[in-house]
Protein backbone atom coordinates (compact mmCIF):
# COMPACT_ATOMS: atom_id res chain seq x y z
CA UNK A 1 0.00 0.00 0.00
CA UNK A 2 0.98 3.51 -0.93
CA UNK A 3 1.75 5.79 2.21
CA UNK A 4 -0.98 8.20 2.25
CA UNK A 5 0.76 10.70 4.12
CA UNK A 6 3.34 10.67 1.15
CA UNK A 7 0.56 10.50 -1.52
CA UNK A 8 -0.68 13.83 0.27
CA UNK A 9 2.58 15.15 -0.06
CA UNK A 10 2.23 14.29 -4.12
CA UNK A 11 -0.83 15.37 -4.54
CA UNK A 12 -0.28 18.87 -3.04
CA UNK A 13 2.46 19.10 -5.06
CA UNK A 14 0.23 18.68 -8.13
CA UNK A 15 -1.73 21.25 -7.24
CA UNK A 16 0.44 24.05 -6.33
CA UNK A 17 2.64 23.05 -9.54
CA UNK A 18 0.18 24.40 -12.22
CA UNK A 19 -1.23 27.75 -12.94
CA UNK A 20 -4.63 27.12 -12.78
CA UNK A 21 -5.06 26.72 -9.58
CA UNK A 22 -3.77 30.17 -8.31
CA UNK A 23 -5.63 31.87 -11.30
CA UNK A 24 -8.43 30.05 -9.91
CA UNK A 25 -8.76 30.65 -6.87
CA UNK A 26 -7.40 34.15 -7.19
CA UNK A 27 -10.61 34.98 -9.27
CA UNK A 28 -12.80 33.62 -6.67
CA UNK A 29 -11.54 35.89 -4.58
CA UNK A 30 -11.42 39.04 -6.14
CA UNK A 31 -15.30 38.33 -8.02
CA UNK A 32 -16.42 37.24 -3.80
CA UNK A 33 -15.09 40.23 -2.80
CA UNK A 34 -14.75 42.62 -5.10
CA UNK A 35 -19.26 42.51 -6.45
CA UNK A 36 -19.92 41.86 -2.24
CA UNK A 37 -18.40 45.07 -1.94
CA UNK A 38 -19.70 46.81 -5.12
CA UNK A 39 -23.16 45.62 -4.14
CA UNK A 40 -22.89 46.51 -0.74
CA UNK A 41 -21.59 50.35 -1.79
CA UNK A 42 -24.68 50.40 -3.99
CA UNK A 43 -27.20 48.91 -1.72
CA UNK A 44 -26.17 52.10 1.06
CA UNK A 45 -26.19 54.81 -1.55
CA UNK A 46 -29.81 53.40 -2.71
CA UNK A 47 -31.16 51.73 0.44
CA UNK A 48 -34.30 53.07 0.87
CA UNK A 49 -35.35 52.41 -2.86
CA UNK A 50 -33.64 48.60 -2.46
CA UNK A 51 -35.66 47.76 0.65
CA UNK A 52 -39.28 49.09 0.09
CA UNK A 53 -41.07 45.91 -0.88
CA UNK A 54 -38.77 44.02 1.05
CA UNK A 55 -40.97 41.42 2.68
CA UNK A 56 -38.13 39.92 5.17
CA UNK A 57 -35.50 42.28 7.23
CA UNK A 58 -32.92 43.48 5.21
CA UNK A 59 -29.66 41.16 5.53
CA UNK A 60 -26.73 42.77 5.57
CA UNK A 61 -24.81 39.17 5.46
CA UNK A 62 -25.97 38.25 2.49
CA UNK A 63 -25.50 41.53 0.90
CA UNK A 64 -21.63 40.81 1.05
CA UNK A 65 -21.85 38.03 0.01
CA UNK A 66 -23.53 37.93 -2.85
CA UNK A 67 -20.39 37.62 -4.88
CA UNK A 68 -20.76 34.11 -4.42
CA UNK A 69 -23.24 33.56 -6.77
CA UNK A 70 -20.69 34.27 -9.34
CA UNK A 71 -17.53 33.67 -7.33
CA UNK A 72 -18.80 30.10 -7.06
CA UNK A 73 -18.00 29.55 -11.09
CA UNK A 74 -14.37 30.02 -10.38
CA UNK A 75 -13.69 27.62 -7.49
CA UNK A 76 -16.18 25.17 -9.80
CA UNK A 77 -13.55 25.77 -12.25
CA UNK A 78 -10.94 25.06 -9.69
CA UNK A 79 -12.33 21.55 -8.92
CA UNK A 80 -12.95 20.68 -12.61
CA UNK A 81 -9.20 21.54 -13.54
CA UNK A 82 -7.64 20.30 -10.61
CA UNK A 83 -8.73 16.67 -11.55
CA UNK A 84 -9.92 17.20 -16.07
CA UNK A 85 -5.71 17.85 -16.38
CA UNK A 86 -4.92 14.47 -15.30
CA UNK A 87 -7.43 13.03 -17.72
CA UNK A 88 -6.81 15.17 -20.55
CA UNK A 89 -3.24 15.09 -20.32
CA UNK A 90 -2.70 11.21 -20.27
CA UNK A 91 -1.56 11.64 -16.66
CA UNK A 92 -3.83 9.97 -14.99
CA UNK A 93 -1.94 6.68 -15.95
CA UNK A 94 1.05 7.56 -14.53
CA UNK A 95 -0.73 8.77 -11.43
CA UNK A 96 -2.55 5.39 -11.28
CA UNK A 97 1.02 3.47 -12.23
CA UNK A 98 3.02 5.65 -9.18
CA UNK A 99 -0.46 4.76 -6.68
CA UNK A 100 -2.55 1.89 -7.96
CA UNK A 101 -4.73 2.19 -4.56
CA UNK A 102 -7.67 3.62 -6.02
CA UNK A 103 -9.27 5.14 -2.82
CA UNK A 104 -5.65 5.92 -1.61
CA UNK A 105 -5.46 8.28 -4.58
CA UNK A 106 -8.73 9.59 -4.62
CA UNK A 107 -8.87 9.96 -0.51
CA UNK A 108 -5.33 11.95 -0.72
CA UNK A 109 -6.63 13.93 -3.96
CA UNK A 110 -9.69 14.88 -2.18
CA UNK A 111 -8.73 16.03 1.08
CA UNK A 112 -6.19 18.26 -0.64
CA UNK A 113 -8.13 19.76 -2.70
CA UNK A 114 -10.59 20.17 -0.55
CA UNK A 115 -8.84 21.76 2.52
CA UNK A 116 -7.39 24.15 0.05
CA UNK A 117 -10.77 25.22 -1.64
CA UNK A 118 -12.32 25.53 2.18
CA UNK A 119 -9.34 27.67 3.22
CA UNK A 120 -9.67 30.12 0.49
CA UNK A 121 -13.05 29.91 0.85
CA UNK A 122 -13.06 30.85 4.47
CA UNK A 123 -9.98 33.72 3.44
CA UNK A 124 -12.72 35.07 0.74
CA UNK A 125 -16.04 34.85 2.67
CA UNK A 126 -14.53 36.41 5.65
CA UNK A 127 -13.01 39.20 3.65
CA UNK A 128 -16.10 39.65 1.72
CA UNK A 129 -18.60 40.12 4.83
CA UNK A 130 -16.10 42.47 6.60
CA UNK A 131 -15.26 44.81 3.53
CA UNK A 132 -19.47 44.43 2.57
CA UNK A 133 -20.18 45.63 6.10
CA UNK A 134 -17.39 48.55 6.01
CA UNK A 135 -19.48 49.55 2.39
CA UNK A 136 -22.89 48.97 4.05
CA UNK A 137 -21.62 52.01 6.42
CA UNK A 138 -24.72 52.32 8.78
CA UNK A 139 -26.75 49.84 7.49
CA UNK A 140 -24.25 47.07 8.83
CA UNK A 141 -24.15 43.90 10.92
CA UNK A 142 -21.64 42.20 13.32
CA UNK A 143 -20.32 38.60 13.37
CA UNK A 144 -21.82 38.87 17.02
CA UNK A 145 -25.49 39.28 15.25
CA UNK A 146 -27.65 36.01 15.73
CA UNK A 147 -27.38 33.62 12.95
CA UNK A 148 -24.56 36.21 10.99
CA UNK A 149 -21.41 33.70 12.12
CA UNK A 150 -23.14 30.86 11.03
CA UNK A 151 -24.02 32.11 7.41
CA UNK A 152 -20.80 33.03 6.82
CA UNK A 153 -18.85 30.23 7.99
CA UNK A 154 -21.97 28.38 5.73
CA UNK A 155 -20.60 30.11 2.82
CA UNK A 156 -17.27 28.67 3.22
CA UNK A 157 -18.58 25.47 3.55
CA UNK A 158 -21.14 25.67 0.81
CA UNK A 159 -18.03 26.70 -1.47
CA UNK A 160 -16.05 23.90 -0.63
CA UNK A 161 -18.72 21.43 -1.03
CA UNK A 162 -19.37 22.57 -3.99
CA UNK A 163 -15.60 22.61 -5.79
CA UNK A 164 -15.26 19.13 -4.34
CA UNK A 165 -18.87 17.94 -6.03
CA UNK A 166 -17.37 19.73 -9.43
CA UNK A 167 -14.60 17.06 -8.45
CA UNK A 168 -16.71 14.21 -8.13
CA UNK A 169 -18.73 14.77 -11.20
CA UNK A 170 -15.24 15.69 -13.37
CA UNK A 171 -13.88 11.94 -12.01
CA UNK A 172 -17.13 10.00 -13.37
CA UNK A 173 -16.93 12.15 -16.69
CA UNK A 174 -13.03 12.23 -17.02
CA UNK A 175 -13.38 14.74 -19.12
CA UNK A 176 -12.73 18.73 -17.78
CA UNK A 177 -14.51 20.05 -20.90
CA UNK A 178 -17.56 18.17 -20.50
CA UNK A 179 -17.57 18.58 -16.95
CA UNK A 180 -17.29 22.71 -17.30
CA UNK A 181 -19.89 22.41 -20.19
CA UNK A 182 -22.56 20.55 -17.42
CA UNK A 183 -21.64 22.16 -14.32
CA UNK A 184 -21.10 25.81 -15.58
CA UNK A 185 -24.18 26.42 -17.43
CA UNK A 186 -26.49 24.14 -14.49
CA UNK A 187 -25.13 26.33 -11.67
CA UNK A 188 -25.23 29.79 -13.59
CA UNK A 189 -28.64 29.29 -15.62
CA UNK A 190 -30.50 26.09 -15.40
CA UNK A 191 -30.61 26.01 -11.33
CA UNK A 192 -31.52 29.45 -10.59
CA UNK A 193 -33.77 29.79 -13.34
CA UNK A 194 -35.88 26.28 -12.49
CA UNK A 195 -35.99 27.67 -9.27
CA UNK A 196 -38.45 30.29 -9.74
CA UNK A 197 -40.40 28.08 -11.76
CA UNK A 198 -43.40 27.24 -9.58
CA UNK A 199 -44.19 24.07 -10.02
CA UNK A 200 -40.54 22.83 -10.57
CA UNK A 201 -38.91 24.64 -7.16
CA UNK A 202 -39.93 22.44 -4.72
CA UNK A 203 -37.60 19.90 -6.23
CA UNK A 204 -34.96 22.60 -7.29
CA UNK A 205 -35.11 22.98 -3.52
CA UNK A 206 -33.12 19.73 -3.64
CA UNK A 207 -30.61 20.57 -6.06
CA UNK A 208 -26.81 20.75 -4.56
CA UNK A 209 -26.35 24.88 -4.77
CA UNK A 210 -30.20 25.61 -3.81
CA UNK A 211 -29.40 23.31 -0.69
CA UNK A 212 -26.56 24.71 -0.25
CA UNK A 213 -27.47 28.11 -0.25
CA UNK A 214 -29.50 28.34 2.56
CA UNK A 215 -27.02 28.33 5.14
CA UNK A 216 -26.01 31.51 3.93
CA UNK A 217 -29.39 32.75 5.35
CA UNK A 218 -29.31 34.81 8.16
CA UNK A 219 -33.10 35.20 8.65
CA UNK A 220 -34.81 32.19 7.04
CA UNK A 221 -36.80 33.81 4.63
CA UNK A 222 -37.52 31.30 2.08
CA UNK A 223 -40.15 28.71 2.28
CA UNK A 224 -37.79 26.10 2.51
CA UNK A 225 -39.30 23.16 4.73
CA UNK A 226 -35.44 22.35 6.02
CA UNK A 227 -32.84 24.73 7.97
CA UNK A 228 -29.54 25.98 7.21
CA UNK A 229 -27.54 23.12 8.65
CA UNK A 230 -29.97 20.85 6.89
CA UNK A 231 -29.31 22.60 3.53
CA UNK A 232 -25.39 22.44 3.82
CA UNK A 233 -26.25 18.23 4.53
CA UNK A 234 -28.21 18.03 1.46
CA UNK A 235 -25.15 19.73 -0.29
CA UNK A 236 -22.60 17.23 1.52
CA UNK A 237 -24.61 14.53 0.68
CA UNK A 238 -24.54 15.74 -3.05
CA UNK A 239 -20.59 16.19 -2.76
CA UNK A 240 -20.55 12.40 -1.16
CA UNK A 241 -22.50 10.92 -4.16
CA UNK A 242 -20.81 12.86 -6.90
CA UNK A 243 -17.42 11.92 -5.07
CA UNK A 244 -18.37 7.87 -4.59
CA UNK A 245 -19.60 8.01 -8.27
CA UNK A 246 -16.17 8.98 -9.47
CA UNK A 247 -14.38 6.79 -6.71
CA UNK A 248 -16.34 3.79 -8.28
CA UNK A 249 -15.63 4.73 -12.11
CA UNK A 250 -11.78 5.35 -11.12
CA UNK A 251 -12.16 1.63 -9.76
CA UNK A 252 -13.81 -0.24 -12.38
CA UNK A 253 -13.03 1.69 -15.78
CA UNK A 254 -9.96 0.95 -17.36
CA UNK A 255 -7.36 4.30 -17.12
CA UNK B 1 10.07 -11.79 -12.20
CA UNK B 2 7.00 -10.43 -14.46
CA UNK B 3 4.49 -13.43 -15.40
CA UNK B 4 1.15 -13.70 -17.57
CA UNK B 5 -0.99 -15.90 -16.85
CA UNK B 6 -3.71 -16.77 -19.16
CA UNK B 7 -4.60 -12.96 -20.21
CA UNK B 8 -7.21 -11.92 -22.03
CA UNK B 9 -8.79 -8.38 -22.41
CA UNK B 10 -12.25 -7.88 -24.74
CA UNK B 11 -13.03 -5.05 -25.49
CA UNK B 12 -17.06 -5.79 -26.59
CA UNK B 13 -17.06 -8.14 -29.41
CA UNK B 14 -13.22 -7.80 -30.61
CA UNK B 15 -10.44 -9.53 -28.19
CA UNK B 16 -7.37 -7.44 -28.11
CA UNK B 17 -5.35 -9.64 -25.91
CA UNK B 18 -6.03 -13.49 -26.05
CA UNK B 19 -5.11 -15.95 -23.81
CA UNK B 20 -1.46 -14.54 -23.63
CA UNK B 21 0.72 -16.39 -21.14
CA UNK B 22 5.27 -15.87 -20.89
CA UNK B 23 7.19 -14.49 -18.59
CA UNK B 24 9.54 -11.64 -19.36
CA UNK B 25 12.92 -13.32 -18.21
CA UNK B 26 15.13 -11.50 -15.72
CA UNK B 27 18.23 -9.40 -16.35
CA UNK B 28 18.00 -9.10 -20.10
CA UNK B 29 16.61 -6.79 -22.72
CA UNK B 30 13.42 -8.48 -24.24
CA UNK B 31 11.77 -7.25 -27.40
CA UNK B 32 7.52 -7.64 -27.37
CA UNK B 33 6.99 -7.13 -30.99
CA UNK B 34 3.85 -6.85 -33.06
CA UNK B 35 2.16 -5.65 -35.56
CA UNK B 36 0.36 -2.29 -35.02
CA UNK B 37 -2.73 -3.58 -32.98
CA UNK B 38 -1.80 -6.26 -31.82
CA UNK B 39 -2.37 -5.62 -28.47
CA UNK B 40 1.30 -4.94 -27.16
CA UNK B 41 0.17 -1.61 -25.15
CA UNK B 42 -3.06 -3.32 -23.76
CA UNK B 43 -1.35 -5.78 -22.28
CA UNK B 44 1.92 -3.24 -20.73
CA UNK B 45 -1.52 -1.38 -19.81
CA UNK B 46 -2.36 -4.90 -17.79
CA UNK B 47 0.82 -5.92 -16.10
CA UNK B 48 0.48 -2.16 -14.34
CA UNK B 49 -3.04 -2.62 -13.18
CA UNK B 50 -3.97 0.13 -15.36
CA UNK B 51 -7.18 -2.05 -17.43
CA UNK B 52 -8.72 -4.99 -15.72
CA UNK B 53 -8.50 -8.18 -17.81
CA UNK B 54 -11.54 -9.59 -19.00
CA UNK B 55 -9.86 -13.13 -17.13
CA UNK B 56 -6.65 -13.95 -16.23
CA UNK B 57 -3.94 -11.87 -14.31
CA UNK B 58 -0.77 -10.98 -14.23
CA UNK B 59 2.07 -11.27 -10.99
CA UNK B 60 5.08 -9.45 -10.12
CA UNK B 61 7.45 -11.37 -7.94
CA UNK B 62 4.20 -13.42 -7.50
CA UNK B 63 2.09 -10.42 -6.40
CA UNK B 64 -0.50 -7.95 -8.16
CA UNK B 65 0.76 -4.79 -8.94
CA UNK B 66 -1.78 -2.73 -7.02
CA UNK B 67 -0.33 -5.00 -3.61
CA UNK B 68 3.49 -3.34 -4.53
CA UNK B 69 4.24 -0.80 -1.59
CA UNK B 70 5.73 2.20 -3.45
CA UNK B 71 5.78 0.08 -7.10
CA UNK B 72 8.10 2.85 -8.64
CA UNK B 73 11.07 1.64 -6.75
CA UNK B 74 10.00 -1.45 -7.93
CA UNK B 75 8.67 -1.05 -11.62
CA UNK B 76 9.47 2.07 -14.29
CA UNK B 77 7.02 2.39 -16.95
CA UNK B 78 7.25 4.76 -20.05
CA UNK B 79 3.79 4.09 -21.57
CA UNK B 80 3.52 6.99 -23.51
CA UNK B 81 5.09 10.44 -24.57
CA UNK B 82 3.95 13.41 -22.86
CA UNK B 83 1.96 11.78 -20.18
CA UNK B 84 2.56 15.27 -18.09
CA UNK B 85 -0.02 18.41 -17.63
CA UNK B 86 1.15 20.87 -19.84
CA UNK B 87 1.59 23.46 -17.44
CA UNK B 88 3.76 21.85 -14.62
CA UNK B 89 7.89 21.67 -15.15
CA UNK B 90 9.95 19.00 -15.27
CA UNK B 91 11.53 19.06 -12.56
CA UNK B 92 7.83 19.18 -10.66
CA UNK B 93 6.29 16.06 -12.50
CA UNK B 94 9.44 13.96 -11.30
CA UNK B 95 9.11 15.31 -7.74
CA UNK B 96 5.13 14.69 -7.19
CA UNK B 97 5.78 11.11 -8.73
CA UNK B 98 8.81 10.88 -6.25
CA UNK B 99 6.81 11.80 -3.35
CA UNK B 100 4.01 9.90 -4.07
CA UNK B 101 6.52 6.55 -3.85
CA UNK B 102 8.62 8.24 -0.93
CA UNK B 103 11.94 8.35 -3.14
CA UNK B 104 14.19 11.06 -2.19
CA UNK B 105 14.15 14.48 -3.75
CA UNK B 106 17.68 14.52 -4.98
CA UNK B 107 16.91 11.50 -7.53
CA UNK B 108 14.53 14.16 -9.10
CA UNK B 109 18.14 16.14 -10.17
CA UNK B 110 19.95 12.85 -11.20
CA UNK B 111 17.33 11.22 -13.55
CA UNK B 112 17.18 14.69 -15.00
CA UNK B 113 21.10 14.44 -15.40
CA UNK B 114 20.70 11.20 -16.87
CA UNK B 115 18.20 11.77 -19.65
CA UNK B 116 19.68 15.26 -20.53
CA UNK B 117 16.75 17.42 -19.17
CA UNK B 118 18.73 19.28 -15.77
CA UNK B 119 18.74 22.74 -18.50
CA UNK B 120 15.14 22.88 -19.16
CA UNK B 121 14.08 21.22 -15.75
CA UNK B 122 12.16 24.21 -14.67
CA UNK B 123 10.63 24.57 -17.98
CA UNK B 124 6.75 23.98 -18.73
CA UNK B 125 6.22 20.78 -20.40
CA UNK B 126 4.16 22.42 -22.53
CA UNK B 127 7.66 23.83 -24.45
CA UNK B 128 8.84 20.13 -24.72
CA UNK B 129 9.50 18.76 -28.02
CA UNK B 130 8.50 15.09 -28.86
CA UNK B 131 12.09 13.61 -27.80
CA UNK B 132 11.85 15.88 -24.57
CA UNK B 133 8.72 14.72 -23.89
CA UNK B 134 10.10 10.99 -23.98
CA UNK B 135 13.23 11.88 -22.20
CA UNK B 136 10.61 13.09 -18.92
CA UNK B 137 9.04 9.76 -19.76
CA UNK B 138 12.10 7.88 -19.48
CA UNK B 139 13.47 9.83 -16.47
CA UNK B 140 10.04 9.20 -14.53
CA UNK B 141 10.95 5.44 -15.49
CA UNK B 142 13.98 5.35 -13.82
CA UNK B 143 12.65 7.64 -10.91
CA UNK B 144 12.52 4.74 -8.01
CA UNK B 145 15.70 3.23 -9.22
CA UNK B 146 13.69 -0.07 -10.18
CA UNK B 147 14.46 -3.52 -11.22
CA UNK B 148 12.07 -3.50 -13.85
CA UNK B 149 11.49 -1.25 -16.86
CA UNK B 150 8.88 -1.16 -19.32
CA UNK B 151 9.09 0.81 -22.34
CA UNK B 152 6.34 1.23 -24.96
CA UNK B 153 7.66 2.03 -28.09
CA UNK B 154 10.17 4.49 -27.13
CA UNK B 155 12.07 5.38 -30.17
CA UNK B 156 9.11 6.56 -31.44
CA UNK B 157 9.05 9.72 -32.73
CA UNK B 158 12.78 10.62 -32.30
CA UNK B 159 15.14 11.42 -33.92
CA UNK B 160 18.07 9.14 -34.70
CA UNK B 161 20.07 10.72 -32.13
CA UNK B 162 17.81 10.01 -29.53
CA UNK B 163 17.33 6.35 -30.93
CA UNK B 164 21.22 5.58 -30.30
CA UNK B 165 20.27 7.42 -27.10
CA UNK B 166 17.35 5.05 -26.20
CA UNK B 167 19.16 1.63 -27.39
CA UNK B 168 22.36 2.33 -25.86
CA UNK B 169 20.32 3.12 -22.56
CA UNK B 170 18.09 -0.13 -22.94
CA UNK B 171 21.70 -2.09 -22.74
CA UNK B 172 23.02 -0.74 -20.06
CA UNK B 173 19.79 -0.78 -17.90
CA UNK B 174 20.16 -4.65 -18.89
CA UNK B 175 23.68 -4.96 -18.00
CA UNK B 176 23.25 -3.73 -14.90
CA UNK B 177 21.25 -6.59 -14.50
CA UNK B 178 17.74 -5.40 -14.92
CA UNK B 179 14.82 -6.33 -16.97
CA UNK B 180 13.58 -4.23 -19.53
CA UNK B 181 10.47 -5.01 -21.37
CA UNK B 182 10.65 -2.80 -24.77
CA UNK B 183 7.84 -2.95 -27.33
CA UNK B 184 8.22 -1.90 -30.74
CA UNK B 185 6.53 -3.25 -33.99
CA UNK B 186 9.89 -2.56 -35.67
CA UNK B 187 11.91 -6.09 -36.17
CA UNK B 188 15.03 -4.02 -36.97
CA UNK B 189 15.13 -2.01 -33.72
CA UNK B 190 14.39 -4.80 -31.56
CA UNK B 191 17.06 -6.26 -33.17
CA UNK B 192 20.19 -4.12 -32.22
CA UNK B 193 18.63 -4.27 -28.67
CA UNK B 194 16.76 -6.91 -27.20
CA UNK B 195 17.81 -10.57 -26.00
CA UNK B 196 14.45 -12.12 -26.18
CA UNK B 197 11.96 -11.99 -28.28
CA UNK B 198 8.32 -11.99 -27.52
CA UNK B 199 5.98 -11.62 -30.73
CA UNK B 200 2.18 -11.29 -30.93
CA UNK B 201 0.15 -10.71 -33.21
CA UNK B 202 -3.93 -10.37 -33.01
CA UNK B 203 -3.60 -10.75 -28.98
CA UNK B 204 -2.32 -14.28 -29.54
CA UNK B 205 1.12 -15.32 -28.60
CA UNK B 206 3.28 -16.27 -31.72
CA UNK B 207 6.48 -16.95 -30.15
CA UNK B 208 8.72 -16.46 -26.81
CA UNK B 209 12.22 -17.30 -27.42
CA UNK B 210 15.80 -15.89 -27.61
CA UNK B 211 16.59 -13.78 -30.34
CA UNK B 212 19.41 -15.55 -31.64
CA UNK B 213 17.00 -18.64 -31.95
CA UNK B 214 14.37 -16.67 -33.70
CA UNK B 215 16.44 -15.54 -36.58
CA UNK B 216 17.60 -19.41 -36.77
CA UNK B 217 14.18 -20.82 -36.87
CA UNK B 218 12.62 -18.17 -38.74
CA UNK B 219 14.72 -16.56 -41.30
CA UNK B 220 14.77 -18.26 -44.47
CA UNK B 221 18.10 -19.17 -45.57
CA UNK B 222 19.49 -19.99 -48.79
CA UNK B 223 22.69 -20.27 -51.39
CA UNK B 224 22.81 -18.53 -54.37
CA UNK B 225 24.32 -20.31 -57.53
CA UNK B 226 24.56 -18.14 -60.76
CA UNK B 227 26.14 -19.80 -63.82
CA UNK B 228 26.22 -19.54 -67.15
CA UNK B 229 25.86 -23.11 -67.60
CA UNK B 230 22.01 -23.09 -66.65
CA UNK B 231 20.35 -26.57 -67.62
CA UNK B 232 23.27 -28.40 -66.54
CA UNK B 233 23.09 -26.85 -63.18
CA UNK B 234 19.35 -27.49 -62.81
CA UNK B 235 20.25 -31.08 -63.86
CA UNK B 236 22.66 -31.57 -61.14
CA UNK B 237 20.58 -30.73 -58.69
CA UNK B 238 17.76 -32.73 -59.48
CA UNK B 239 19.78 -35.34 -60.03
CA UNK B 240 21.11 -35.14 -56.44
CA UNK B 241 17.27 -34.56 -54.67
CA UNK B 242 17.55 -30.58 -54.63
CA UNK B 243 15.20 -27.99 -55.62
CA UNK B 244 15.70 -24.78 -57.16
CA UNK B 245 13.96 -21.39 -57.06
CA UNK B 246 14.80 -19.07 -59.82
CA UNK B 247 16.56 -15.80 -58.29
CA UNK B 248 17.42 -12.09 -58.82
CA UNK B 249 18.96 -11.80 -62.29
CA UNK B 250 19.42 -15.18 -63.35
CA UNK B 251 20.27 -16.87 -60.40
CA UNK B 252 18.68 -20.19 -58.59
CA UNK B 253 18.13 -19.90 -54.74
CA UNK B 254 18.54 -23.21 -52.99
CA UNK B 255 16.79 -22.93 -50.00
CA UNK B 256 18.33 -24.49 -46.95
CA UNK B 257 21.57 -25.78 -49.01
CA UNK B 258 25.22 -26.38 -47.66
CA UNK B 259 27.29 -23.87 -50.33
CA UNK B 260 29.89 -26.48 -49.52
CA UNK B 261 27.96 -29.33 -51.10
CA UNK B 262 26.48 -27.47 -53.56
CA UNK B 263 29.83 -26.39 -54.89
CA UNK B 264 31.35 -29.97 -54.71
CA UNK B 265 28.39 -30.99 -56.82
CA UNK B 266 29.10 -28.26 -59.55
CA UNK B 267 32.77 -29.24 -59.34
CA UNK B 268 32.02 -32.76 -59.86
CA UNK B 269 29.77 -31.84 -62.92
CA UNK B 270 32.36 -29.76 -64.18
CA UNK B 271 29.81 -26.31 -63.84
CA UNK B 272 31.34 -23.04 -64.03
CA UNK B 273 30.08 -21.04 -60.95
CA UNK B 274 29.73 -17.07 -60.93
CA UNK B 275 28.45 -16.91 -57.66
CA UNK B 276 27.98 -19.32 -54.58
CA UNK B 277 26.67 -17.38 -52.20
CA UNK B 278 24.90 -18.21 -48.89
CA UNK B 279 21.67 -16.00 -48.09
CA UNK B 280 20.18 -14.99 -44.98
CA UNK B 281 16.60 -13.14 -45.50
CA UNK B 282 16.37 -10.23 -43.20
CA UNK B 283 14.96 -10.31 -39.34
CA UNK B 284 11.77 -8.28 -40.67
CA UNK B 285 11.21 -10.70 -43.14
CA UNK B 286 11.19 -13.21 -40.59
CA UNK B 287 9.01 -10.72 -38.43
CA UNK B 288 6.46 -9.78 -41.13
CA UNK B 289 6.45 -13.91 -42.23
CA UNK B 290 5.39 -14.58 -38.63
CA UNK B 291 2.84 -12.22 -37.92
CA UNK B 292 1.22 -12.28 -41.94
CA UNK B 293 -1.80 -14.11 -40.87
CA UNK B 294 -2.21 -11.61 -37.67
CA UNK B 295 -1.69 -8.28 -39.42
CA UNK B 296 -4.64 -6.27 -38.17
CA UNK B 297 -4.64 -3.31 -40.55
CA UNK B 298 -3.01 -3.34 -44.10
CA UNK B 299 -3.87 -1.83 -46.91
CA UNK B 300 -5.10 -3.66 -49.81
CA UNK B 301 -3.79 -5.12 -52.61
CA UNK B 302 -0.19 -4.06 -51.05
CA UNK B 303 0.05 -6.82 -49.10
CA UNK B 304 3.63 -7.70 -47.62
CA UNK B 305 4.84 -10.27 -49.70
CA UNK B 306 5.57 -13.18 -48.02
CA UNK B 307 8.43 -15.89 -47.62
CA UNK B 308 7.19 -19.26 -47.23
CA UNK B 309 9.51 -22.17 -46.19
CA UNK B 310 8.55 -24.75 -48.82
CA UNK B 311 11.24 -26.57 -50.45
CA UNK B 312 9.70 -27.70 -53.85
CA UNK B 313 9.11 -24.80 -55.81
CA UNK B 314 5.45 -25.16 -57.62
CA UNK B 315 4.16 -25.78 -53.85
CA UNK B 316 6.44 -22.56 -52.47
CA UNK B 317 4.51 -20.18 -54.99
CA UNK B 318 0.87 -21.89 -54.27
CA UNK B 319 1.66 -21.39 -51.09
CA UNK B 320 2.62 -17.92 -51.42
CA UNK B 321 -0.88 -17.07 -53.56
CA UNK B 322 -2.34 -18.91 -51.09
CA UNK B 323 -1.03 -16.85 -47.97
CA UNK B 324 -2.03 -13.80 -50.17
CA UNK B 325 -5.26 -13.90 -50.66
CA UNK B 326 -6.18 -15.24 -47.15
CA UNK B 327 -4.40 -12.08 -45.65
Amino acid sequence: MAAFPAVLQSEWTKVRSVRSTVWTLAVTFLIVVAMGFALSLVIKLNYDQFTEHNTTPFDATATSLSGISLGELAIVVFGVLAVGNEYSSGMIRVSLAAVPQRGVLMGAKTAVLGALAFAVSLVTVFAAFFLGQVALGKYNTGLGEPNVLRAVFGAACYLTLLCLFSVGVTMMLRNQVLSLGILIPFFFLVSPILAIIPVVKTWVRYFPDQAGRTALEVFPTSDHPYGPWTGLLICAAWTAAALLGGYLVLKKRDA
Amino acid sequence: MIELHHLTKRYGDKLAVDDLSFRIPEGVVTGFLGPNGAGKSTTMRMILDLDQPTSGKVTINGRSYAAIQDPLRQIGALLEAKSVHPGRTAYDHLLWMAQSNRIPRQRVDQVLEVVGLTAVAKKRARGFSLGMGQRLGIASALLGDPQILMFDEPVNGLDPEGIVWIRKLMKSLAAEGRTVFVSSHLMSEMALTADHLVVIGRGRLLADLPMAEFIKRNSRSAVRLRTPHQEQLLDALRGAGLTADPGPDGSWEVTDGDPVLLGDLAAAHNITLHELSPQQASLEEAFMQMTADSVEYRTDGTAVPVLEQQPAWGAGWDARNKSGKES
